[in-house]
Order: C-alpha cells, then sequence, then structure tokens
C-alpha cells in the first residue's frame, strides 16, 4: 500500500510517501489513522487529531469511514486551502 | 447546446489574464459575457514575503475537472478556463484564474463563483506562508466560511 502525505503531514511525519504492509483487520481509514498513530512519535504528532485529517484514495477525497480495501494510493493531508 | 470540455491549466508559470479572455471568445459571436475572477498573493500588511503552493499532482487536475465539468451541468456555459499555479508566489503574484463564457452574465457570474467556492475547499493545495522578518511562517488554515459556502449550493 502507498501512502503519501502532504503540507504539515508531511512535514511531522517527515517523509512525502512511503509504501506500507498493512495488517490485517484494518477495514476503514479510521483503522488506517488509528494503526499508524502507533507507529511513532512523528505519526502521533502528524495525526493526534485525526478528525482534522483529510484523506483521498485513488486520488478520490473520501469521508473516515470507508473502506480501504482495493486502494493502491492513500493520501493524507490537512483541510485544502487552494484558490 | 454541445457540451463543453472546460480548459484546467496546473502549472508554475504565470498566466496573462487579457489573453485567456481572448482565447475563449475568439472567433465566436455567441458569447454574450465573461466573468474571470483571479486570486493574487498579498502581502498581509507587510507580513508575507512569500507563498509556497503544494498540491498533489493528478488529484489536483481531477478535482478541478469535476468541479468544473459540474458547473458545466447546473449553467448553459459556452466556456471554462481555470488556471491554478503551484510553487513559489510573491505578493502581487496571480495564484488562480477562473473564467467562465456564457449567453448572460448571470449563469456566467454563478458558475465563477461556484468553481471558486468548490476549488477553495475541494481541490487539494496548501498554502504555506513565508514570513517577511524571515522566520518560519505557518501553513494557512482552512475558514469554515469556505466550507459554508459549499453547503449553500446544497451539496
Amino acid at each position: 500500500m502507498k501512502l503519501i502525505y502532504f503540507a504539515w503531514v508531511r512535514e511531522r511525519i517527515g517523509k512525502a510517501e512511503e509504501v506500507v504492509d498493512l495488517p490485517a483487520g484494518l477495514e476503514t481509514v479510521s483503522d488506517l489513522l488509528g494503526w499508524l498513530r502507533e507507529r511513532g512519535e512523528e505519526y502521533e504528532n502528524a495525526l493526534q487529531h485525526p478528525e482534522v485529517i483529510r484523506v483521498a484514495i485513488n486520488q478520490e477525497h473520501v469521508a473516515h469511514g470507508e473502506k480501504i480495501a482495493g486502494a493502491n494510493e492513500i493520501a493524507l493531508f490537512p483541510p485544502m486551502t487552494g484558490g | 447546446m454541445p457540451a463543453i470540455t472546460p480548459h484546467i491549466r496546473i502549472q508554475t508559470a504565470d498566466f496573462d489574464v487579457g489573453e485567456e479572455i481572448a482565447g475563449l471568445s475568439r472567433g465566436r459571436k455567441d458569447i454574450g459575457a465573461v466573468v474571470t475572477f483571479t486570486g493574487l498573493c498579498r502581502d498581509e500588511a507587510g507580513k508575507l514575503s512569500a507563498l509556497e503552493l503544494e498540491h498533489y499532482p493528478g488529484m489536483a487536475e481531477a478535482a478541478i475537472q469535476r468541479i468544473a465539468g459540474e458547473a458545466c451541468t447546473r449553467w448553459p456555459l459556452q466556456g471554462v478556463t481555470v488556471i491554478h499555479r503551484y510553487g513559489r508566489m510573491e505578493p502581487g503574484d496571480n495564484i488562480v484564474l477562473v473564467a467562465t463564457a456564457s449567453t448572460h452574465r448571470q449563469a456566467a457570474f454563478e458558475a465563477a463563483t461556484f468553481i471558486m467556492d468548490f476549488l477553495k475547499s475541494r481541490a487539494p493545495f496548501w498554502k504555506k506562508e513565508h514570513r517577511a522578518d524571515g522566520s518560519q511562517g505557518d501553513w494557512v488554515e482552512a475558514r469554515e466560511a469556505d466550507e459554508a459556502a459549499l453547503s449553500a449550493w446544497g451539496k
């Protein structure tokens, strides 16, 4: 599974992207965020308020309840500030 | 009315607003209104030296294409151009352009507003401040008013 990070999520985690092996039992975006937070201090720091984290699966913006099965690329980022 | 294809560009280079307007209406005799919105980098009363715009390549184009396509289904448009820059922008520089063409002004105004409202919080761009005093700047925070603007469009 490819994970991509943007803006302050990228800065706090300290990398722009990584490939990870997800353990069995992770079903939703929320499960993924919970698992990532246990990977180290930098992840805990980036994801300490998971409700503000926006998520895209295969470049489509999704809610935290979305299932992650079938995802090739999951991106995590702060609320978007375009325009 | 034949479906139109919105012109979307995500680029580091600047754009010429006049040239983009001309491009929408050149050779056409059926367009009655062109509305443009240009978003500029501002200096926040002298506090900012630049903004660094980060984007999600691929998703940025797709998201703006979807937003512009939605505008085309809601209003009778004859042309849409959206250009969003990324990279480093200094105060006074262009950041974004939305141009809409229609037979009458109301559709062009409303469609341009709709596209900007969605672009602010649904297109994957983020702005980081560079301060004039050289200190580390913050990431620009999303405004609740922008999210509220989306609700006003009924979705």
